[in-house]
C-alpha cells in the first residue's frame, strides 16, 4: 500500500486545477473545472480497487511531518473510502449541472468547487486531528463564496448565516480538541481513537464536539441554517451541501465522538435519540406544508439526518451499517432531487410548487427519473434508501423499541410528503402555457442523472459493494463502544427449553421432534 | 562601559543613523526623496543586520537597565521590518508633500520602540516609551494642512500624556514600595507579601501600557488616530509600536511582576475579554475602512493578551507568533487600502465605495479577502495558527472559561471581516472607479508575498517559528 502518494494527489490535482480556473477565461474555466473532478474521480476509482477489504484499518498512509506540532497525516479507512468517492463522484455532476445555469465569474465559479472537492477529500483522509479541523472549517470559505455570490435573491443572509452558525459551532470543538492533544499528548488520529480519557472529560469533550457536528448535520433544533442555504444556494451549491456537507457531522460522530468517549457516548445517548425523534417527526410535518421546493427537500434532509444520527447511537452493526448507508445513498438522493428542482428552474426560474404540473405530459423522461429519486428516498425496496433505513431502525429497534417506532413514522411521513410533491409537480393537468413549452431532458442533464440513478440502484440491489469496505470498520467502532453500551429494551429472549423428557414418554417426544421437523 | 557598547549596536546604528538623515533633510532640502529615504532605509538594515549579529548573545548592559537577549532580538527585527517597509511605501502617498522628517521620525521611533522591547528598568522603559510615543505624536500630524490628521496628532497627544502619566504613577508607586526600579528587584519584591500600594503600581503601569497598546478600556484614541492619520503613518502605527509595547508589557508582567500572578493575571483576563468584544463589537456599525481595521486591532491585541494571561512559556511563545503574523497581516492590509484610489487619485477609505471591487481588481479584493480571513483566523489561512497557540496556552493554562469566552467571541469578529467581503465580492459594482494603480511595484510585491505567506504556505514555517519564539520566550522564565 504505501510508496505512490494517491492521497495527496488527489489532493493536489484540484487545488491546481482551482489556480487554474482563476487565470482562466469562462469556457476553458469549464473544461479545465470537470477535466479536474474526473481525474479525481478515477483515481478514486483506482484507490476503491486498490483498498484491501480486510487488510490493516488505515490504507494508503502517508506522514510528513511538516508542520512541526502536527503532520500532514493521511490514510483511509472502508468508511474514509467510501465517502471520498461519494465527494468525487458528485463533483463532476456538480460541474456539468452547472455548465450553462452559471454564467457570471465562471473562472472563480469552477475554482470555489475545486478548492471544496480538496477540502472534502482532505477532510475524510486527515488522520491528524489539527489537519482535520483545518480541513473541516476551511469548507466554509468556498461555500460562503458559493452561495453568497451565485446564490438567489436573499442569498447575503443564507451566507452569513450559514457562515456564523457553522463557526460558532466549530470553535467549541477546537477548545476541545486543544483540551485532548494536552491530555493524550498527540495529535495522531489512529492514536486517540484508543486513548482513555477520562469519564469526566469526555463528557465535556461529547458536549463540545456535539456542538460542532450537530450544527453540520444538522440536527434539531440547529437546523435552521440549512433551508435558508438550501434555497439560496445555486443547483449545485445546494447537491454538495446535501450530497457531502451535510456527511461531515455524521462522520464526525462515528469517527470522533464515539470511538473516542465512549461512556460519555452512553450516557448522553439520550439526547441524540430525543433530538433525533423530535427532528423526524417534526421537519417531516414541516416538509409537508412547504410550498417551495428547494426547502421541502431541505427538511427532509433534515429527517433523513436524524434516522443517521440515531442509528449511529443504536451501539450495534446494523444501526451503524444502516446509517452509513443512508449517508451515502442520500447523498446521491438529495443532490438528484437537487438538480431534478434545477432542471425545472432552470426552465422557468421558480422553485414555487404551484407553479408547475402535469410535467408527465411533456417531460416523460424528466418523470421518469424525479419518480426514481423521489422513490429512492422514501425507500422504497430495489432503491438505495430501503437498504439504509431498514439496516438502520432494525439497528435502532434493538437498542429502543420506542425510537425505531418513532422514525418509523418518519418513513411514513417521508411517503406522504415526496409523493405529495411529486403529484403536484409531475401529474395533474398541463394547464400553464409556460410549463407546456418546457422541453425535456438534454444531454447533458441526462449525463448528470443517468449515473446518479445507476448509483442509487446498485446501492439497492447489491449493496454489498459499499457495506463490504465499511464492515470492518464499524466492527471496530461497535467493539470500542461494546463496555459501555447500555441493556438495549428489546432482546432476543432464549426460549425456555423444556426438562429433559423421560425415556418413557415417547408419545410426547416424537410430536416434540414432529415440531422441530 | 565600552564592553556594553558593543553590545548595542542597533540602538547605535540607528541613533547615528537618524542623526546623518536628518542633518541631510536639513542641508538638501525635501528635493532629495531618494537620497535621505535610502538612508533611512539603509540605516534600518544595519540595524536588523546588528540585530541578528548579535543572536545568540543574552547579556544585561549598563547596570542591567537593558537586556540584549533573543526576546528583544525578535521583537526588534519585526520592529524594523515593519518601519522598513512603511518608510517604503510613503513617498508614493505623499507625492510631493514628502518631508526629510518622515523617515528621521521613525527612525527615532524605530529606536524608541527597540529601548522599549529590551528595557529591564522602569526608567529605560520610559525613555524608550516617550521617545516613540513624541515622534509618533508628529507623525499622526504629518499632513499639517489637513484637518483630520492634525487633530488625530492632537487627539493622540492629549490622551498619550494622560497615559504617560499614568503609568509614571504607577512606576513612581512601584519605586516607592519596592525601593527599586529593576525588573530583577521588584520580582523579587512582589514574590513577598504583596500590599496596597504594591496592586495600585501593578494597575497603573498596565493601565499606562494598555493605552499603548490599546487594550479596552484604553482604546478610544485608536478609531479617530488610525482614521486622521495619513495611511502609510496609520500602517506604521498598526504594525511597530503594537509589537514594540507588546513585547514590553510581556516583558514588564513576566520579568517584573512574574511573581504576583494573582495580581496582575485578572487584569489581563479582563484586558483581554473587553478588548476582543469591544473590538468586536465596535467595527459593526464602521462605514471607514481605516477605522474598521482599527478595531480590528483592538480586537486583536485581545488575543494577544489571552496567551499573555496564560502567563507560561507557550503563551509568551504563542504572543511572539501572534505578533509576526499579525504585523504581515496588518501591513498588507494597509497596503490594500493604500491601492484604493478613485480615477482623480483620491484615496477611498468609505466601505461601501469597495462594492464590487472583485470585478474591478480581482487579484486586489483577494488578497484582501485573504487579510481579513486571516485576522478574523479562519484555517486554512495562517491567522488561524497564533490563535491556536494562545488558546492553546490558556487552556493548558487551566484558563479554560478564558478559552471559551474568547474564542466564542471570536464569533462575533467573524462577522465584520466577513462583511467586507460581502462588500467586495456579493454587492453590485459601486459608481466609484478604482483604477489599477501603476508603478506601485514594491506595493504589490509586498501585498502577494504577504497573502501568499498567509494562505497556506505559512504552515511550513511552523517549525521555524516554533524555534525561534520558543528560543526568544525561553529568555523570560
Amino acid at each position: 500500500m504505501s510508496g505512490f502518494p494517491i492521497l495527496s494527489l488527489m489532493l493536489a490535482i484540484p487545488a491546481a486545477a482551482a489556480i487554474a480556473c482563476l487565470f482562466a477565461g469562462d469556457r476553458l474555466a469549464r473544461l479545465i473545472a470537470l477535466g479536474a473532478t474526473v481525474v479525481a474521480f478515477v483515481l478514486g476509482c483506482v484507490m476503491w480497487a486498490q483498498f484491501d477489504i480486510g487488510g490493516p484499518q488505515w490504507q494508503f498512509t502517508e506522514r510528513a511531518d511538516l508542520f512541526g506540532r502536527f503532520s500532514w497525516a493521511l490514510g483511509i479507512d472502508g468508511m474514509a473510502l467510501m465517502l471520498i468517492m461519494l465527494s468525487v463522484f458528485l463533483m463532476p455532476l456538480c460541474i456539468l449541472a452547472s455548465w450553462d445555469a452559471i454564467k457570471s465569474r465562471v473562472g472563480l465559479y469552477m475554482a470555489m468547487f475545486l478548492v471544496m472537492e480538496t477540502i472534502m477529500i482532505g477532510v475524510f483522509c486527515a488522520q491528524d486531528l489539527l489537519l482535520f479541523y483545518i480541513f473541516f472549517e476551511a469548507g466554509l470559505i468556498p461555500m460562503y463564496f458559493i452561495i453568497g455570490i451565485w446564490g438567489g435573491a436573499n442569498r447575503k443572509y443564507a451566507a452569513y448565516k450559514f457562515f456564523l452558525y457553522t463557526l460558532l459551532g466549530s470553535v467549541l470543538m477546537l477548545i476541545a480538541m486543544i483540551a485532548m492533544i494536552a491530555e493524550a499528548g498527540t495529535t495522531d488520529i489512529p492514536t486517540l481513537l484508543n486513548y482513555d480519557f477520562p469519564v469526566e472529560m469526555q463528557t465535556w469533550l461529547w458536549l463540545a464536539f456535539f456542538a460542532s457536528l450537530a450544527v453540520k448535520m444538522p440536527m434539531w433544533p440547529v437546523h435552521t441554517w440549512l433551508p435558508d442555504a438550501h434555497v439560496q444556494a445555486p443547483t449545485a451549491g445546494s447537491m454538495i451541501l446535501a450530497g457531502v456537507l451535510l456527511k461531515l457531522g455524521a462522520y464526525g460522530f462515528i469517527r470522533f465522538m464515539m470511538p473516542m468517549f465512549p461512556d460519555a457516548s452512553a450516557q448522553l445517548m439520550w439526547i441524540v435519540f430525543g433530538l433525533s425523534m423530535v427532528a423526524v417527526v417534526y421537519t417531516s410535518l414541516v416538509a409537508l406544508v412547504q410550498s417551495d421546493m428547494k426547502k421541502l427537500i431541505a427538511y427532509s434532509s433534515v429527517a433523513h439526518m436524524a434516522i443517521v444520527t440515531a442509528g449511529l447511537f443504536a451501539f450495534n452493526q446494523q444501526g451503524m451499517e444502516g446509517a452509513l448507508i443512508i449517508m451515502l445513498s442520500h447523498g446521491v438522493v438529495s443532490a438528484a432531487l437537487f438538480f431534478c428542482v434545477g432542471v425545472i428552474y432552470d426552465r422557468l426560474h421558480t422553485r414555487e410548487i404551484d407553479r408547475y404540473g402535469g410535467l408527465a405530459v411533456n417531460m416523460p423522461a424528466y418523470a421518469i427519473f424525479f419518480m426514481l429519486f423521489t422513490m429512492a428516498s422514501i425507500g422504497l425496496p430495489g432503491t438505495s434508501g430501503f437498504v439504509g433505513e431498514f439496516l438502520s431502525l432494525a439497528g435502532i429497534y434493538e437498542a429502543s423499541s420506542w425510537v425505531a417506532f418513532v422514525c418509523t413514522t418518519g418513513i411514513i411521513l417521508g411517503a406522504a410528503y415526496m409523493l405529495y410533491l411529486y403529484r403536484r409537480v409531475v401529474f395533474g393537468e398541463l394547464t400553464k402555457d409556460d410549463v407546456k413549452a418546457m422541453p425535456d431532458l438534454n444531454p447533458r442533464e441526462w449525463a448528470v442523472l443517468a449515473p446518479l440513478a445507476a448509483v442509487a440502484l446498485w446501492m439497492g440491489v447489491y449493496p454489498e459493494s459499499f457495506l463490504a469496505p465499511m464492515r470492518g470498520d464499524v466492527t471496530t467502532v461497535v467493539a470500542r463502544l461494546a463496555p459501555a453500551k447500555p441493556a438495549g429494551d428489546a432482546h432476543l429472549a432464549a426460549g425456555k427449553p423444556q426438562p429433559a423428557k423421560a425415556q418413557g414418554e415417547t408419545a410426547h417426544g416424537s410430536s416434540h421432534a414432529g415440531g422441530v421437523q | 562601559m565600552t564592553a556594553d557598547l558593543a553590545l548595542i549596536w542597533p540602538e547605535l546604528i540607528l541613533t547615528i543613523g537618524g542623526l546623518i538623515t536628518l542633518m541631510l533633510g536639513t542641508f538638501l532640502g525635501d528635493r532629495q526623496v531618494g537620497l535621505y529615504q535610502l538612508s533611512a532605509l539603509l540605516t534600518l538594515a544595519a540595524a536588523a543586520a546588528a540585530v541578528v549579529a548579535l543572536f545568540g548573545v543574552e547579556a544585561s548592559v549598563f547596570s542591567g537597565t537593558l537586556a540584549v537577549d533573543g526576546f528583544g532580538g525578535f521583537a526588534k527585527l519585526l520592529i524594523y521590518a515593519a518601519s522598513f517597509i512603511c518608510i517604503l511605501i510613503a513617498p508614493r502617498f505623499f507625492t510631493g508633500g514628502m518631508r526629510a522628517e518622515y523617515p528621521v521620525l521613525i527612525l527615532f521611533a524605530a529606536l524608541g520602540m527597540g529601548i522599549m522591547a529590551s528595557s529591564r528598568d522602569l526608567m529605560t522603559l520610559y525613555v524608550g516609551l516617550e521617545l516613540n510615543s513624541l515622534a509618533a505624536y508628529v507623525l499622526a500630524s504629518f499632513m499639517r494642512t489637513d484637518e483630520r490628521s492634525t487633530e488625530a496628532g492632537l487627539k493622540y497627544f492629549v490622551l498619550g500624556a494622560l497615559a504617560s502619566g499614568m503609568l509614571l504613577y504607577g512606576i513612581s508607586l512601584l519605586y516607592g514600595f519596592t525601593g527599586t526600579t529593576d525588573f530583577t528587584g521588584i520580582a523579587a519584591r512582589m514574590g513577598g507579601e504583596m500590599n496596597v500600594g504594591l496592586i495600585f503600581g501593578i494597575v497603573f503601569v498596565l493601565a499606562g501600557l494598555g493605552f499603548k497598546i490599546s487594550a479596552v478600556p484604553f482604546h478610544m484614541w485608536t478609531p479617530d488616530v488610525y482614521e486622521g492619520a495619513p495611511t502609510p503613518v496609520t500602517t506604521f502605527f498598526a504594525s511597530a509600536p503594537k509589537v514594540a509595547a507588546m513585547a514590553l508589557m510581556t516583558r514588564v508582567v513576566i520579568d517584573a511582576m512574574g511573581p504576583a500572578v494573582g495580581a496582575w493575571q485578572q487584569i489581563i483576563i479582563f484586558l483581554a475579554l473587553a478588548s476582543i468584544i469591544l473590538g468586536a463589537v465596535g467595527a459593526i456599525g464602521q462605514k471607514n475602512i481605516k477605522r474598521l481595521l482599527a478595531y480590528s486591532s483592538i480586537n486583536n491585541v485581545g488575543f494577544m493578551l489571552i496567551g499573555l494571561a496564560a502567563g507560561t512559556q507557550a503563551g509568551v511563545e504563542g504572543v511572539l507568533t501572534y505578533l509576526l503574523v499579525y504585523v504581515v497581516t496588518t501591513i498588507g492590509a494597509f497596503l490594500v487600502v493604500l491601492q484604493l484610489r478613485d480615477a482623480d487619485g483620491n484615496y477611498i477609505e468609505s466601505i461601501p465605495a469597495l462594492a464590487g471591487l472583485s470585478q474591478r481588481r480581482p487579484g486586489l479584493a483577494a488578497a484582501m479577502a485573504v487579510f481579513l480571513f486571516s485576522l478574523a483566523g479562519i484555517p486554512p489561512l495562517f491567522g488561524f495558527w497564533p490563535k491556536y497557540l494562545v488558546f492553546e496556552a490558556a487552556v493548558n493554562a487551566n484558563l479554560l472559561p478564558l478559552a471559551i469566552a474568547g474564542i466564542v467571541a471570536s464569533v462575533i469578529g467573524a462577522f465584520y471581516y466577513i462583511a467586507i467581503i460581502k462588500t467586495m465580492y456579493f454587492d453590485d459594482k459601486s459608481d466609484t472607479e478604482i483604477p489599477a494603480c501603476g508603478g506601485a511595484i514594491v506595493e504589490d510585491a509586498v501585498i502577494t508575498a504577504s497573502a501568499l505567506w498567509l494562505s497556506i504556505i505559512g504552515y511550513l514555517f511552523i517549525p521555524m517559528l516554533a524555534v525561534v519564539s520558543a528560543s526568544a520566550a525561553a529568555v523570560l522564565f
